[in-house]
């Protein structure tokens, strides 16, 4: 009975972290630097591919770590769509050779399967075929190939070129999410079997992003309780402040097992995995949102400005509680994987 | 990771289980009675209470294994069984005399007490004295070879049953406030002591007040030195570990409450398909996970003998309001029937989910109250300065 990391876990995970450190300090972040190159040295992008394929050949509990580490950077980098959902509908193509070295970049789109579909989004098929609209596709930007998923949720594989990719401006400037339109693209179908693994996997790696950067957001919170001065005192010994920072904790700290156990069941307990990884989304956003909001009221007025740049930890929690599935959609999800509902 | 216990401890499983279905018939229906105190000794015997004590002192003098420890607590609650009797004295009093006490407290106290046989309460808590227990002013003032104890306590629960109380007395009133304060033992029959039961807002007297006016106490009856009584209480603080109960007491409420959506109707149609209780009832059940699993690391934790920190400071706060918060659910998707209590016709579950709404909101306030708690994490978790001292 061991629940918690291994030693290669915990030097991977600060590996991951040093690199960001040294990549993407906060004035990286403003302009809107990639930390991909330097993360395709330590082989990211084949993080959950096999080695036999050139990955890494790691777990989903792994790839949460590395998750964790990019949420508290706020690391601009394909990882969610590209590295994680991607390889698990290409499995036994080329394709992920080619991801694991990083040559090429994944798109996916399947945003109507995990959170409904919006805006006429839709996509159809006829003779292996595309038309049609998708909405909030991961990893756009840069992306060589889009994986797809159709009206009834089977697959697709579509040439990043022949879709037309239509960047959406979002909160959070450092991820990149696209509509997608298809006029009678030519595809590749992939079956159908890896949209739900695809779509826990994705879930449980944005609380693991959430996890991480509320860590940092707490983090900082502190801090600046430690420093700022009022009334004569450091902010941080008046106990309405310093039960804010205990509160964030609390409810912060339980959200690292919950993250650990969805990952570690995503390989080792699959069939619980759909109601864990729902449950993790849905609980780690709800978390992350009272962090984001209360780190950012204990550094008052300046929490607030651009200066700091607090705002954008704040923003990556806010984009990763929308993303496949917002905590309502989620827990649905969870309430079916459960049969306490029909679909 | 690595979720399974492994063969040594699925062949310890199968016995406890094995044990639990051949003896389910012995399990004691009332308490403070001889059925459980039969019970409690059945319980030594087989190494499934006082587990860890030495035997010369009456244990059952097996290595700590907190695994261990675990599958009897699962299979116990799985079974249905009540477990070995968690009273102050057992799960507070003992291991401090086991590291405190001379050998002849040891003898004395310790074997009976493990049994059942001897029935103590804490004397801790004061009416001025709750949060800033250090200032307590029960005063011990020597007298040959006595003391003589004058004062108060509050919140001594269990005080109407017991045979002996362990109490905090202040022996030295010049000294600074932590230091003038003495550890002792003493008979409830001693004259002296009136017990008056406090009734709380469930309509029970769940704990009591106890009054002193010159209790005479022999010296002889401390536990360390004179002085050294605030050691001697946190000594035993940090034994409350050792008190493991259900290791997922919110996992247990949670199925209840799940059964509760399932049979429960609104206008002919079941809680479990009315999406409003449906998604509060999920927003429970990410919380429930989440702590589990917390306890999961914990326990992991405790295995390889680390501290995990900030990690273990959380867990009254958290563990307390979600209890509470289950509790307040339950009555809540009862609707008007959830005001019920008493005996009154209509009633679910007996008026327990009223009665753990209230009663969890004590816990949220006793054994350091939510406050202090988050003093605790801010402090020691998170290393914020404590507040500056009030002069005077």
């Amino acid at each position: 009975m061991e629940f918690g990391l291994s030693d290669d876990q915990r030097m991977m995970q600060e590996s991951v972290g040093r690199t960001l450190e040294r990549v993407t300090p906060l004035e990286a972040v403003r302009a809107g630097a990639s930390a991909f190159e330097a993360l395709r040295e330590l082989g990211v992008p084949g993080v959950l591919i096999p080695e036999s394929e050139g990955g890494l050949g790691l777990t989903l509990l792994d790839a949460a770590l590395i998750a964790e580490q990019l949420g508290r950077h706020v690391t601009r980098t394909p990882f969610v769509g590209s590295a994680v959902m991607a390889p698990l509908a290409l499995k036994g193509t080329p394709w992920l050779r080619k991801l694991a070295s990083g040559e090429i970049k994944a798109g996916v789109a399947l945003s109507e399967h995990a959170s409904g579909a919006r805006d006429g989004a839709g996509i159809s098929v006829r003779n292996r075929r595309l038309s049609g609209r998708a909405m909030f596709a991961l990893d756009t930007d840069g992306a060589d190939i889009l994986v797809i998923a159709d009206r009834f949720g089977d697959l697709h594989l579509v040439n990043a070129r022949d879709a037309g990719i239509v960047p959406l401006a979002t909160i959070d400037v450092t991820r990149s999410v696209a509509r997608i339109e298809l006029n009678d693209v030519e595809a590749e179908p992939l079956g159908s079997a890896a949209l739900e693994r695809m779509i826990d996997a994705g879930r449980i790696m944005l609380a693991a992003d959430t996890l991480g950067a509320g860590e940092r957001m707490i983090e900082k919170a502190v801090a600046y309780a430690k420093e700022r001065k009022q009334f004569g005192r450091v902010i941080g010994s008046f106990q309405a402040v310093k039960h804010m920072c205990a509160e964030m904790a609390a409810e912060l700290e339980p959200c690292r097992a919950l993250v650990w156990y969805a990952a570690h069941a995503f390989d080792a307990m699959p069939e619980t995995s759909r109601l864990l990884a729902a449950q993790a989304k849905s609980h780690v956003s709800e978390v992350g949102q009272f962090v984001a909001r209360t780190a950012t009221e204990v550094h008052g007025g300046m929490g607030f400005t651009d200066l700091l740049g607090l705002h954008y930890w704040f923003k990556r929690i806010g984009f990763n509680r929308q993303v496949l599935g917002s905590p309502e959609r989620a827990r649905h999800d969870a309430a079916v994987a459960q049969g306490w509902v029909g679909n | 990771m690595d979720l399974a216990y492994g063969p040594e401890y699925e062949t310890f499983r199968a016995e406890v289980r094995a044990f639990c279905k051949a003896n389910a018939h012995r399990a004691p229906k009332t308490w403070f009675s001889e059925e459980s105190r039969a019970w409690q000794r059945l319980l030594i015997e087989h190494g499934y209470a006082a587990r860890t004590i030495p035997r010369e002192y009456g244990g059952y003098g097996a290595e700590p294994d907190i695994l261990k420890s675990r599958i009897i607590a699962e299979e116990f609650i799985a079974a249905g069984l009540p477990m070995g009797m968690a009273n102050q004295g057992i799960s507070m009093l003992v291991p401090t005399l086991l590291e405190l006490g001379t050998e002849e407290q040891k003898q004395r106290w310790i074997a009976p007490t493990l049994r059942g046989e001897v029935i103590w309460c804490q004397g801790y808590s004061e009416p001025g004295a709750g949060s800033d227990l250090a200032s307590l002013a029960t005063r011990a003032v020597e007298d040959g070879d006595d003391f003589v104890i004058n004062g108060q306590k509050i919140w001594t629960s269990t005080a109407a049953q017991a045979d002996m109380i362990f109490c905090l007395v202040r022996t030295e009133p010049d000294k600074p406030k932590h230091e003038g304060i003495s550890y002792l033992l003493f008979p409830m029959k001693t004259p002296g002591i009136e017990v008056r039961p406090l009734v709380t807002m469930t309509g029970r007297a769940e704990f009591n007040e106890v009054f002193f006016t010159d209790v005479r106490v022999p010296k002889k009856d401390i536990v360390g030195q004179r002085g050294q009584g605030w050691l001697v209480a946190n000594a035993t603080l940090r034994h409350e570990r050792g008190m493991l109960g259900d290791p997922n007491q919110a996992g247990t409420r949670f199925k209840a409450l799940v059964e509760l959506m399932r049979t429960e109707t609104v206008d002919g149609q079941r809680l479990m398909d009315h999406p409003v209780y449906r998604d509060r009832l999920l927003r429970l059940q990410g919380r429930v996970m989440a702590m589990e699993y917390h306890g999961l690391r914990l326990l992991t934790a405790s295995l390889k003998g680390e501290d995990p920190g900030i990690a273990r400071l959380i867990v009254k706060l958290q563990g307390c309001e979600l209890n509470h918060q289950l509790a307040g659910f339950a009555n809540d998707m009862l609707g008007e029937l959830g005001i019920l209590y008493g005996d009154s016709p209509h009633l679910r579950a007996g008026g327990e989910w009223q009665t753990r709404f209230m009663f969890d909101l004590g816990l949220i306030i006793g054994g350091g109250t939510a406050q202090i708690q988050k003093n605790i994490i801010a402090e020691r978790g998170l290393g914020l300065p404590r507040e500056p001292k009030v002069a005077g």
